[in-house]
């Protein structure tokens, strides 16, 4: 599996999450993916590009599409913010530290084929998500 | 011998493509006998275009590479090879007979490079070698083409037998009918999904029937696809009834702890017919009574 | 900042969300029809999805939280006009909008809220959810 195409994409104000939902809906439609798919790995990286802003105080997101026996994109958030102190509760639906209804993280690993994450307190987060076509 | 390029002044075969093409195709299309010729298939004409264009792609590659079939200046070949076998694959060749498309040309090309190195038996056989690794993976290449574009097929296939088997039936006046028949797994149910939510926006009907007479089983994992449909639904302003429960598939929901929510079943689809009528205000009348 | 416009129809407010929404963009939009319906007294607010191609956790909650605001005033809300990939989306997501009603379109959602409407009429102003 070989990575085809990374770009970088700050992730710091509130309007960047337009401009990543914009960018990652621009890729996705160009690599073919299914209007359906589209719009659940553009769902998902809005999500997480929040999630990068509110929790980990702005980062930045890598856009890369892989080639392989399925073409693929896969999207890094990272942020060098506070980390998570138990991943496996934030996970979980409905569970929230601020006023949402705690979706961002368990909602979009519904979304994606592959999620992973790393995160310790005070070493910052790193979400790996990958949506095959 | 390695796949070192070879200077093409070196390789006779560069010579030989260049002025005794038509020769050479001629004998090629001879060795193509029987089973790899298949005139019910292709007509000659159409044949001798394909191996002169190729003979022809060759000595350019060979000109600006040598013999180095996996550099850049040989994709034009490649990419006329993986159309050759694209076609042939749809054309109903086998394999085989693909991929003696190329090997055929062995002989015809092997009996003037043996005249050109008369005198050096040395040469001839580096010669031979070189021609040999490269028309082997040409012959190769055609057959992993070939495979690759069989894939697509059955693929596509696959998708279009998924999309048949779920129509979506308009009953009425923003009424749809949906008749599942056979089991939900995770990709037929999106494909189902996106069917009928599709239907439902086109028609503007309010009313989906969701009918599973022809579901065998309902399991749990059934059931969760199915309330993913029906949510969905209601989320674009259409209401779903399930209908075509048999009873022993109302045990299985109970019995599993399937909680249905607030979605309308029925035994059979004429009842939820009936009851979608209802629900879009209209009223059966029977000679002038209401039925 | 550029605001998303909403239109006063009789009884009615209606809101066509076409641009891609930004927080803050929705937060206003969430203020800004609570003032028109307190002003107006509308008894009804219709929100158009349906140039929506996203809809995630804030943006459902936004929702959720227009049509909460709006029974404490005594209107109905519905969201018409979801695409289906939001719909499936959403369903995927997790998200449930409570206490939103939706329909397939305006036609659609504007005969909801008449209907809800002469329906408290008639039973003298008691709600309905």
């Amino acid at each position: 599996m070989a990575v085809v195409s990374t770009e970088t994409v700050p992730v710091k104000t509130e309007p960047d999450v337009v401009a990543v939902r914009r960018r990652v809906r621009e890729v996705s439609a160009q690599m073919g993916f299914s209007l359906v798919d589209q719009t659940k790995v553009v769902t998902a990286a809005s999500e997480l590009a929040r999630n990068t802003i509110i929790h980990g105080g702005g980062g930045r997101l890598c856009l890369e599409t892989l080639n392989g026996p399925r073409r693929g994109l896969r999207l890094t958030f990272e942020d060098n913010g506070p980390g998570i102190p138990d991943i496996e509760l934030a996970l979980r639906d409905g569970f929230t530290t601020g006023s949402g209804l705690g979706l961002g993280l368990g909602g979009s690993k519904r979304l994606v084929n592959e999620f992973e994450i790393f995160s310790r307190p005070g070493e910052g987060t790193k979400v790996v998500v990958t949506r095959w076509k | 011998m390695s796949t070192v390029p070879i200077d093409r002044k070196n390789l006779a075969l560069f010579s030989i493509l260049a002025e005794s093409q038509e020769e050479i195709v001629s004998d090629w299309i001879r060795e193509m006998t029987g089973a790899t010729r298949r005139t019910d298939l292709m007509k000659e004409s159409e044949l001798r275009m394909q191996c002169t264009e190729v003979l022809r792609a060759m000595n350019h590659a060979l000109e600006r590479a040598g013999a180095d079939f996996r550099s850049d200046a040989w994709e034009p070949v490649r990419g006329m090879l993986s159309e050759i076998s694209r076609s042939r694959a749809q054309q109903g060749f086998s394999p085989a007979e693909t991929a003696m498309f190329v090997f055929s040309v062995k002989k015809p090309l092997f009996a003037h490079i043996r005249r050109a190195y008369k005198n050096d038996p040395e040469g001839f056989a580096d010669e031979t070698w070189i021609t040999t690794e490269l028309l082997d993976a040409m012959g190769l290449y055609t057959t992993e083409a070939y495979q690759k574009s069989r894939e697509e097929v059955i693929k596509r296939q696959q998708e279009e037998l998924l999309e048949l088997s779920t129509p979506v039936v308009k009953l009425w006046e923003g009424i749809l009918a949906l008749p599942v028949i056979g089991t939900l797994d995770s990709a037929r149910t999106q494909v189902v999904m996106e069917s009928l939510l599709q239907a439902i926006v086109q028609t503007n009907s309010k009313v989906a029937i969701i009918d599973i007479t022809g579901v065998p089983t309902v399991d749990t994992v059934v059931a969760q696809h199915l309330l993913k449909t029906v949510t969905a639904a209601r989320l674009m302003g259409a209401d779903c009834i399930i209908s075509g429960v048999r009873p022993q598939i109302a045990q299985t929901i109970v019995h599993l702890g399937i909680n249905l929510l607030d979605i309308t079943t029925k035994a059979s689809l004429a009842a939820a017919f009936r009851l979608a009528l209802d629900r879009t205000g209209f009223t059966f009348v029977q000679d002038g009574r209401k039925a | 900042m550029e605001k998303i416009p909403i239109l006063k129809m009789g009884d009615f407010l209606l809101v066509t969300i076409q641009v891609d929404m930004h927080d803050r963009l929705a937060m206003a939009l969430q203020d800004d029809l609570t003032q028109m319906i307190n002003e107006t007294e509308a008894r009804g607010v219709l929100i158009d999805i349906s140039s929506l191609e996203i809809v995630d956790s804030f943006i459902g909650r936004m929702l959720g939280k227009i049509a909460a605001m709006s029974r404490i005033l005594d209107a109905q809300t519905v969201v018409v006009g979801m695409q289906p990939a939001v719909a499936i989306t959403i369903v995927e997501l997790g998200l449930s909008l409570p206490g939103v009603r939706t329909a397939l379109n305006v036609d659609a959602g504007m005969e909801i809220l008449r209907s809800a409407v002469d329906g408290a009429k008639r039973t003298n102003g008691s709600r309905l959810n």
